[in-house]
């Protein structure tokens, strides 16, 4: 069942050293800043991050990696105006860089979600990141194989939670969160609201409280700051 | 040729807006379109509001509405470029994973991008310079150049220091191959398909002169001015 805690530091406080943490958001829309920031209080260190991006400015994500806690990054798209933190420790060779197509890393987060042991996808095919993948023709198109991706924790930045722990989203907002709370093995989300059970419609939940271990409530967390560029 | 395109033809080469003006009057009604980061999105200024084109953007959202001002900019709602943006009425939000099922699976009409090259057979090179201090970053451009039914790019026919970008093979590193069925550029549209390609319209030159200027790639004259 879905756990309520108190506060952020709470949330995030089964996360140790050398584990796996998927972290929601495309650039800073969905980004968990709350429970980022304090997982940077924690301390642990050593850490795998699953994201779209390498952090933007210097809150969040781009606070983690400038702290030195991420010792390898998956993503897609690490490269941006603002990722002066990430810049820094990969030119320092200090930080490892697993680049993914975005539409490969989403459905190998679904497909480790999804308990499958991989797919075959068209996307980065005959490219620099398909190298030494294997490969096949299926109806006379070209395919990579592609391994699922999981993770020992998530964080999700969703709307509202129910007492289930069931979660609607906010616009844009949503992007990898849905997916990333299938395929942790505890997944941490951070809501605007918690309503009592049967204030959300059914009809309207987007991820089902089964995904989700804890919640967190902060009502002062604001819609995604702004963002300098792509 | 309409009246419009014969202006345009004579006219010389075009800027990046009227190129963009020359995409968006080639895309159906009712559409659904990505319009990729830089370039392309100057597209969407060109849509009539009628046009029933409906814009996806990759970071999960169809029916995106134009650029987002003063009251209107909310950072929950921004487009793949993370800028702010709107929602028209009818727009729909989903998670990643359902936004490149919409490229992959092949339910999107038409996807416009940026590119570095283009090559005769259709190859995009459009995320990596390949230079060994660059950062790569791939983003949504390789599930991009084979999502749509359509990919269009739109580009500069030359780099600053007048190298051609539409070439016999790619130098740079490819984002996918035999993707593009067309190119927009300030001097030409060509037409890539069926290992041809077909000058479908000049601006400010010919095809001879075009040929002149792109050493290994084969011009079919399809402007109907021959």
């Amino acid at each position: 069942m879905t756990q309520f805690v108190a506060d952020p530091d709470e949330a995030v406080a089964g996360i140790g050293d050398g584990v796996s943490v998927m972290i929601g958001g495309f650039g800073t829309a969905g980004q968990p800043v709350e429970l980022i920031e304090a997982l940077v209080r924690s301390g642990a260190r050593d850490l795998t991050v699953v994201n779209n991006n390498a952090g933007n400015g210097d809150v969040g994500l781009a606070a983690l990696i400038g702290a030195g806690r991420v010792r390898k990054i998956i993503c897609s798209f690490p490269r941006q105006s603002d990722s002066h933190h990430f810049d820094a420790k990969y030119r320092a060779g200090e930080i490892e860089l697993e680049l993914v197509p975005q539409g490969n890393l989403a459905e190998r987060i679904r497909a480790g979600g999804a308990g499958l042991g991989g797919f075959f996808t068209p996307t980065g095919y005959g490219t620099l990141l398909a190298e030494g993948r294997e490969t096949r023709e299926i109806g006379g198109r070209h395919y990579v194989f592609e391994l699922p991706l999981t993770a020992d924790f998530a964080l999700v930045k969703a709307h509202r939670a129910d007492g289930m722990g069931n979660l609607t989203y906010r616009k844009t907002a949503r992007n990898f969160g849905p997916v990333m709370a299938t395929a942790a093995r505890h997944t941490i989300v951070q809501v605007a609201q918690v309503v009592p059970t049967g204030g959300i419609d059914p009809e309207v939940v987007v991820t089902p409280g089964i995904f989700v271990d804890t919640v967190v409530e902060l009502p002062s967390a604001q819609p995604a700051p702004e963002e300098d560029g792509q | 040729m309409t009246d419009e395109a014969a202006t345009l033809s004579a006219a010389g080469p075009l800027t990046r807006d009227e190129v963009a003006r020359v995409v968006a009057r080639d895309i159906p009604s009712g559409s659904y379109v990505n319009l990729g980061i830089g370039l392309p999105t100057k597209v969407a200024n060109h849509l009539e509001p009628d046009s029933g084109v409906v814009l996806h953007t990759e970071n999960g959202m169809l029916g995106m509405g134009p650029e987002a001002h003063g009251d209107e900019v909310d950072h929950d709602l921004i487009n793949a470029g993370k800028i702010p943006v709107t929602e028209l009425p009818g727009a729909a939000y989903f998670h990643h994973a359902d936004s490149f099922a919409m490229m992959r699976g092949g339910h999107l009409d038409i996807c416009v991008l940026g590119a570095y090259q283009v090559s005769a057979g259709g190859d995009l090179a459009n995320w990596h310079t390949g230079r060994p201090d660059d950062i790569p970053a791939v983003g949504g451009a390789m599930d991009l150049a084979l999502g749509a039914k359509q990919t269009f790019v739109m580009m500069d026919l030359f780099t600053r220091s007048g190298e051609p970008k539409l070439v016999p093979s790619c130098t740079y590193p490819l984002t996918g191959l035999a993707c593009v069925s067309r190119v927009y550029t300030e001097r030409a549209v060509f037409l890539l398909g069926d290992g041809q390609v077909r000058v479908r319209q000049t601006f400010g030159t010919n095809v001879a002169d075009l040929q002149a200027g792109l050493p290994g790639v084969e011009l079919v004259d399809a402007t109907g001015r021959a």
